[in-house]
This record gives C-alpha cells, sequence and structure tokens, in this order.
C-alpha cells in the first residue's frame, strides 16, 4: 500500500496490513520529528509534495523492492503537512520469509524514498526562523520566519 | 512553444508562484529549460544548478524534451523521510 496523508499515520494498522502466514519476518521503519540537528533545535517541520509524481515514485520503488527481494507485502506511507517533535513522518512496513530480506528491502525502501521521491521538509527553528531542507544545494537558505 | 511548470518547495518561494508559463524554441530540452528559468526568475539564481526537472512522472536527462509539455515540475533536491 502507497499513501501520502495529511493526518497521523496508523502505523499499527500498516504493520498488521503486512503480516501473512507466508511471512517469517515483518520489519517497520518509523521516521519521526527530531529535536536537535547539528546544535539547531527544531520546533516542528512542515512537509509538501509533488502528490502525484511522489505516490508513481513510490509505486516503482515497491516494484524495485519486489523484484530484488522475496516481498510478500510492503506498505509505505508519508505524511504531509505541520508536524510536532516526536510525530512519525514517514512509515515503511515490508513482510518476507526471512528476516535479512525484510531488513534489506526495507532500509533499501527508504534510503531510496529519500534520494528520489519528491517531498519535502521545511524546518522550523527554534528562534523562529525556517528554512527548507534541500541537501547538496550548499547554502543556508534561510528564510525569515 | 507554451510551456507549463510546476514549483515546489524553495523553488515555488524565491519564485514566488507554484507555477509559470514559458515560451520555448521547439527544440528546447531540460537543459534549455534550466537557462530559461534562470532567465525569467532572476531570483532562481542561488539554486538553479541543482534544480531537478520531471517531465510527468520521471526525471528528465539534460537532452530529454520540454517544449510544449505541460506536465513539468522544477524543484530542488528531495528531503523526505
Amino acid at each position: 500500500m502507497i499513501q501520502l496523508t495529511h493526518t497521523p499515520i496508523d502505523f499499527a494498522a500498516l504493520t498488521e496490513s503486512v503480516r501473512s502466514t507466508q511471512a517469517g519476518a515483518v520489519v517497520l521503519f518509523l521516521g519521526t520529528v527530531r529535536e536537535m540537528t547539528q546544535g539547531r533545535q527544531t520546533v516542528a517541520l512542515d512537509y509538501d509534495a509533488y502528490p502525484e509524481m511522489a505516490e508513481a515514485k513510490l509505486k516503482e520503488l515497491e516494484a524495485e523492492a519486489r523484484a530484488r527481494w522475496p516481498v510478500i507485502e510492503a506498505g509505505i506511507v508519508h505524511r504531509l503537512g505541520h508536524l510536532e517533535l516526536g510525530d512519525v513522518s514517514v512509515a515503511v512496513a515490508v513482510s518476507c520469509p526471512h528476516r535479512h530480506q525484510a531488513f534489506d528491502a526495507g532500509r533499501f525502501l527508504i534510503d531510496r524514498l529519500k534520494e528520489v521521491v519528491p517531498i519535502w521538509k521545511k524546518e522550523n527553528w527554534s528562534d523562529g526562523s525556517t528554512e527548507w531542507v534541500h541537501p547538496g544545494t550548499g547554502e543556508a537558505a534561510e528564510l525569515s520566519g | 512553444m507554451k510551456t507549463v511548470l510546476k514549483l515546489f518547495a524553495r523553488a515555488r518561494d524565491l519564485a514566488g508562484s507554484p507555477a509559470l508559463e514559458l515560451d520555448l524554441p521547439d527544440s528546447a530540452t531540460a537543459a534549455d529549460l534550466r537557462i530559461a528559468l534562470g532567465e525569467r526568475v532572476p531570483a532562481l539564481e542561488p539554486i538553479l544548478s541543482s534544480l531537478l526537472i520531471a517531465v510527468g512522472n520521471d526525471y528528465a536527462a539534460p537532452t530529454t524534451p520540454v517544449a510544449g509539455r505541460t506536465d513539468l515540475a522544477v524543484f530542488p533536491p528531495v528531503s523526505g523521510g
């Protein structure tokens, strides 16, 4: 299951949805909103997406994972909008016959998601400023809060 | 040719708009679009070279034709997760 949502992610239901009697292993990855980044304090994150392309890319990643590992079921849900500290921003659940496959497939999905899926986070720093996170652009990109 | 693109994240903020319409030569590629975009919106200059260009749901190569498309998107490196 692939989903973008503006409401809190029910990761227990997502995990349950990938369970199968064919699977000996279920792996769940959660991305959560972290308070400290290189000494700076986050108070919230805002996530934006290009929804059509993001959903298409997530489906491609699922298909690629299924081609590489014996995935029984996979589910990826990404939250959009305003998230507070500790909120779950992304959940990836994978079931496979054996644990190494499930860990590898799950890691592949979250690693590739962060590289190719058009979703962006904006930091809301504790000093009141905001800043889009755009890896590799090599500048502070600081905007007035 | 009339070419329409969506902008996201910091590119949208710098351009001050979620979408733009450009008039490009029939032979224009994604590389040409990047140059035209920089001329049209000088505010994008600080991130111009890092911008990603998508045609439909796929990332474009520099040689990908873009003229006349209405399903283009331009955005900085992604940071989901």
